[in-house]
């Protein structure tokens, strides 16, 4: 065996053995660095006679490229051998949990879900939002209701009165959100379509009564609108609602004091199951008041009967949110239960929109 | 009110079917609140008792053959004493549920003899309390056919659900001039009684009221002399027991069966307890009377009371007097036939706390033009069903009836209602009704009847006309609509109040609704408590006040999920809370709290953050992240707002803060609480919480434009720098943050903190302040010499205004 043939071999052997890129680097200088095995014969070049060149100059030089090649395809090797080693190492479980996000584990109360969903509703038939005060004097909860003083009526809405003032005079509670209706006729000239969701007051507490509860009214008056027009609005409140293609709807005559006529309405729906549905079935559900408001009402708003007309609404929200999701109790609504709030409580991202679909 | 359907055809001639008549009755108004058909009565039959013989295993039992009309007789064991051979009685088969007894029969054995059916009690049938026996009839009752039917227990019972303004429809008659007018029949009218009339009502009648003469409007009296009272005839007993009424005798069943025949209270006096003549006054101050329902009522001059020589007799329209009642011994009627006013009715009727078929019909308005009619039907029932004689009748104070005219263009009922109703249709449903109707065309002149108080105008017109064409007959007709595309409908303070709620929700929290009332120490702690936020009459003690803050309700709810075992919650309300009585003072707040580890990240211990001990009790930055949170969805310009160390008493002093605009507008506070407050509501635990004034915001300034404006990017890169302060313990971390933006407001654009220190190295009262500035050179690069003057410029600065030290 030749001279260079044991230096490629020894070499080969080293580039094979060698674990790490020290080690590599190690057989590189020892070979192709300046005092290297190989830089020292590639040295003696120069001194050989042209015919040595061309044999003995040419093997050094292949024995050249031998090296070289090996040792680069040895470092790759080693690299790559240590980004595994890395990844290996890097490696975790997974499976381990994370948070959940705060999005994901906030909840919007069905109350102020269900005004977003009416608010969707009823903006898109070009109403707006009309608001008032919890506490209301006697004047815009009752008189200007058209409740007379001492009427029977008042009966029915067993009020929450506060303590009289200086002049006698006592406020209260408001019983319904019917007082906008006042408020808003005073502050604005008709055309007037509005839509008052709010807090209502009465004092009854039992297993379908809570003395707190809410409400969401209606009212449209400009100079034509009629029962027609009434039901119309109702019936296609209804479908949008509960998201149903078709709904039946019952007028009954009826008696409030701050419409004439009135109507109580009731909705078709099968009852004989565990969840109320609405759009099919044999049952009638009564859900809302309504009529046309009535004179003595839009003299207090101070509009003449003669020229204007229009006809209003009320329903309770609480009760259309436990028709439509299904809670079994009205007084939970208010006992701010995590679990409740979080099983029917709602996602803050889920807005409810007409192009999405009001609920998702 | 209750009526039953026999009742209801004295009074209308009618082919329709019980469904017919109840589903019309709801569509004209008259909504049906329940239907008893009676069929639980079906399955008794007649049954006559064969033989009766001695059980022979039981002394107190027999063993009886039935014969029931069909097949063999049945054999049935019997423990009544009245069981006997000849006795025909009331026999339920095996399968059938007897009320009384809640049981449905089946074959049994008593005492080993078999027995298939039963001899009904009275009170097994519930028709009765009587149980001393089984049911005992006449001879000649028919075996094998309906006992109901036979006893006239078989008449359906209505209810219906009356609306206040229909006073005529507290009578069968004006129920049955509703459905007549609705074309489900004729209304039947008896002919005016006519009867014999002799010599004087003794007793003479005074109204004592003064001025108020509205309270009593007129006094019909009569005496009937020579009567037999008894029990009153088995049709009126029937008829009065159906709708749930107790037959008494007959002088009292006579008005009780007028009061629902015609809407008609009355009263009946014995006329041997009057003492001298009767008088109308207001009651004394604290005068008494036992009433008809035995219990002592003490009066007051709110009270109108029918008074003889001795005292109080009556509770004028509300309840007779014990004393001068009628009984069986009573052989002299005197009848009362009366007005009241309503509105004094219903204020009696309240503060006595009576509640009475008299008092349910006054306070709606009875007919006046029915007060003398009324008192001839009911003289003539006496002397049909206790004889003697009637005196002439007299009638005090009655100025008789104005009628209401109402000027009604037959238009109304299209512009108000859409329907097409013609003229004369129109016409012919309102005199059906018993309103008078003059002139023609299209415009008429309506009388009103005098037993529809509730009809003013036009509109109560419509009401009539349409509830009796039909209202199914309206069909829906669109709203038009106003704009093609709905502009923006909600009010800023509507969408900073959605806002709000989406950004709390959205850090996880969960939005809760808690009462607007809250006890009155509640109340106190939060600063509430005001004399004219008190309620007069609150549902609970602790529901008395109307809340100041949100805080106590949410802190309660959140002790209570933690005492149910969830004590990490972080919850939120956005709703009112009330400074004052006025609209004004009703704020809108958007407040939460934190409790345990309910953190924004999530509460509990969990693998990742354990090595921090995981778990991390909440504080008052927690609630301080909150409140910007709401603050910087509704759109509050947050270069303004300033934060202020404290806030209101119930927080703790060294954890809470007060967020301010200028130096006027209060935006909220946030915190820790004082552990007073906790102590108080008895909350325990981790917890903090923020209010946020929602309706303190001012409106965002409006913009000529949408255009966002310019965005200029510097070409130059950005360069981060830390520095570290050495301040008095005093300083606020805001103060270092504030002087080194201020160094150089163009090319400052960033500075956090980034490490707080506190240690014995420092010295003594001192913290270290670590500070991360970003640097945004904006025409060039900067040089190093550039660097080093803005670096001296932050040191300088903050050494200025906070005294602080580079530290070494």
């Amino acid at each position: 065996m030749s001279e260079l043939e044991t230096l490629e071999r020894t070499l080969l052997a080293d580039i094979d053995a060698a674990a790490d890129e020290g080690a590599i680097e190690a057989v590189r200088v020892g070979a192709l660095g300046k005092k290297g095995s190989i830089s020292e014969l590639l040295k003696t070049l120069g001194t050989m006679s042209p015919e040595e060149r061309q044999t003995r100059g040419a093997r050094i030089n292949a024995l050249k490229n031998i090296v070289t090649e090996a040792i680069s395809a040895r470092k790759s090797a080693l690299k790559d051998a240590a980004i595994a080693e890395r990844l290996a190492r890097e490696t975790v479980d997974v499976s381990l949990p994370v948070r959940s996000s705060p999005a994901e584990r906030g909840r919007i109360h069905p109350i102020s879900q269900i005004v977003d969903e009416i608010t969707a509703i009823f903006g898109d038939m070009g109403f707006s939002i009309a608001e008032g005060p919890d506490i209301e004097t006697d004047y815009y909860n009752f008189t200007a209701l058209n409740f007379p003083e001492g009427h029977p009526a008042r009966e029915m809405h067993d009020t929450f009165f506060f303590q009289p003032d200086e002049s006698g005079e006592r406020k209260v509670l408001r019983t319904h959100t019917s007082p906008v209706q006042i408020r808003t006729m005073e502050a604005e000239q008709p055309p007037i379509r509005i839509i008052i969701p709010g807090k209502t007051y009465r004092q009854d507490s039992d297993a379908t009564h809570s003395p707190m509860f809410h409400q969401v009214e209606g009212l449209v008056i400009d100079r034509t609108a009629n029962v027609a027009n009434m039901r119309w609005v109702l019936e296609e409140f209804c479908k949008a609602f509960f998201e149903v293609d078709q709904v039946t709807m019952r007028f009954r005559p009826s008696f409030f004091p701050f419409t004439e006529p009135s109507f109580e309405v009731d909705i078709q729906c099968d009852r004989s199951g565990p969840i109320v549905k609405f759009g099919e079935g044999k049952d009638w559900m009564e859900i809302l008041g309504c009529g046309m408001v009535h004179p003595n009402v839009l003299r207090a708003g101070g509009l003449d009967p003669d020229e204007y007309q229009g006809f209003a609404w009320g329903m309770g929200l609480d009760r259309i949110a436990m028709l439509k999701y299904g809670m079994p109790d009205l007084r939970d609504f208010f006992n701010a239960d995590v679990r409740w709030m979080t099983h029917y409580g709602f996602r803050p991202l889920d807005m409810p929109t007409l192009f999405g679909g009001l609920s998702a | 009110m209750k009526f039953t359907l026999s009742w209801l055809k004295d009074h209308l001639e009618t082919d329709a079917s019980l469904k017919e008549i109840c589903a019309r009755l709801t569509m004209i108004g008259l909504e049906v609140e329940d239907v008893d058909d009676k069929a639980a009565f079906k399955p008794f039959v007649i049954a006559r008792v064969v033989s009766a013989e001695q059980h022979p295993n039981a002394d107190k039992l027999k063993v009886l053959k039935v014969d029931t009309g069909s097949g063999e007789p049945v054999q049935v064991v019997c423990g009544a004493p009245n069981a006997r051979t000849g006795l025909v009685g009331a026999f339920a088969a095996p399968g059938t549920y007897v009320p009384g007894i809640d049981v449905t029969l089946s074959v049994g054995n008593i005492r080993g003899v078999e027995s298939r059916g039963m001899m009904c009690s009275e009170k097994e049938l519930e028709i009765s309390e009587d149980h001393t026996g089984i049911i005992d009839l006449a001879e000649d009752a028919p075996v094998g056919t309906s006992y109901a039917a036979y006893a006239g227990l078989d008449d359906p019972v209505i209810e219906i659900n009356l609306t206040p303004n229909r006073p005529d429809c507290t009578s069968v008659h004006g129920i049955a001039r509703d459905l007549a007018a609705s074309g489900l029949g004729t209304l039947k009218t008896r002919p005016a009684p006519s009867f014999p009339v002799e010599g004087e009502t003794p007793v003479k009648v005074r109204l004592d009221l003064g001025e108020d003469r509205h309270l009593c409007p007129g006094f019909a009296l009569r005496l009937v002399r020579g009567v037999r009272n008894g029990p009153s005839p088995a049709w009126m007993r029937q008829r009065l027991t159906a709708i749930g009424l107790r037959p008494i005798n007959a002088l009292v069943d006579i008005t009780n069966y007028l009061t629902f025949d015609q809407g008609r209270p009355l009263h009946v006096f014995d006329a041997a307890k009057v003492t001298g003549n009767l008088t109308v006054r207001r009651a004394k101050e604290g005068e008494t009377v036992l009433a008809l329902d035995t219990r002592e009522y003490t009066l007051s001059p709110a009270n109108v009371v029918i008074a003889d020589e001795d005292g109080v007799e009556s509770i004028g329209g509300i309840m007779g007097g014990e004393h001068s009642g009628c009984d069986e011994a009573t052989t002299d009627v005197l009848i009362e036939s009366a007005l009241w006013d309503p509105m004094n009715i219903a204020k009696s009727g309240r503060t006595l706390g009576i509640i009475t078929d008299a008092r349910y019909r006054f306070e709606r308005g009875v007919d006046p033009e029915y007060m003398v009619p009324g008192l001839e039907r009911a003289t003539e029932l006496v002397l049909e069903l206790c004889g003697g004689t009637a005196a002439k009748l007299d009638v005090v104070g009655y100025e008789g009836h104005t009628p209401k005219i109402v000027d009604f263009p037959v238009s109304e009922v299209k512009r108000l209602t859409g329907l097409e109703v013609s003229s004369e249709e129109s016409v012919s449903i309102l005199e059906k009704l018993g309103f008078g109707v003059a002139g023609s065309g299209e415009r008429f002149r309506v009388t009103v009847p005098s037993w529809r108080p509730d009809v003013d105008g036009k509109a109560d017109l419509v009401e009539e006309v349409m509830r009796i064409h039909g209202v199914d007959n309206i069909v829906g007709a669109a709203l038009p609509s106003h704009n093609a595309v709905n502009g923006k409908i909600l009010t800023t303070l509507q969408i900073r109040t959605r806002q709000a709620r989406r950004a709390l929700a959205s850090r996880g929290m969960l939005e809760a609704v808690t009462w607007s009332f809250i006890s009155e120490e509640q109340a106190k702690l939060f600063g509430g408590g005001q004399p004219a936020l008190k309620l007069a009459n609150p549902i609970a003690a602790d529901m008395s006040d109307m809340r100041p803050s949100l805080l106590p309700g949410l802190l309660a709810a959140a002790q209570r999920n933690a005492d149910k075992g969830y004590g990490d919650v972080a919850i939120f309300e956005v709703s009112g809370t009330y400074e004052g009585d006025t609209p004004e003072t009703q704020r809108r707040v958007a407040g939460g709290v934190r409790r345990g580890t309910a953190s924004l990240t999530g509460a509990g211990r969990l693998w990742s953050n354990a090595a921090k001990g995981g778990g991390k009790p909440v504080d008052v930055f927690d609630a301080k992240a909150d409140a910007i949170a709401v603050l910087e969805a509704c759109g509050v310009p947050m270069g303004n707002v300033q934060f202020e160390a404290g806030g209101p008493a119930w927080y703790h002093p060294g954890r809470s803060g007060t967020i301010k605009l200028g130096p006027k507008i209060v935006l909220g506070t946030f915190g820790e609480f004082h552990p007073k407050t906790l102590d108080a509501l008895d909350v325990s635990g981790p917890i903090c919480g923020f209010e946020i004034y929602v309706d303190a915001m001012p409106e965002p300034k409006k913009k000529a434009t949408r255009t966002k404006p310019a965005l200029e990017l510097s070409p130059f890169q950005a360069v981060k720098r830390d520095f570290a302060f050495v301040v008095d313990k005093a300083v606020e971390a805001a103060a270092v943050l504030r002087a080194a933006s201020g160094a150089d407001r163009k090319l400052v654009t960033a500075v956090n903190v980034f490490d707080v220190f506190e240690g014995a190295a420092l010295g003594e009262g001192k913290k270290s302040i670590a500070i991360e500035v970003t640097i945004q050179p904006v025409e060039r690069t900067l040089t190093d010499e550039d660097f080093e003057a803005l670096t001296a410029r932050i040191v300088a600065n903050v050494a200025k205004s906070t005294g602080g030290v580079l530290r070494a």
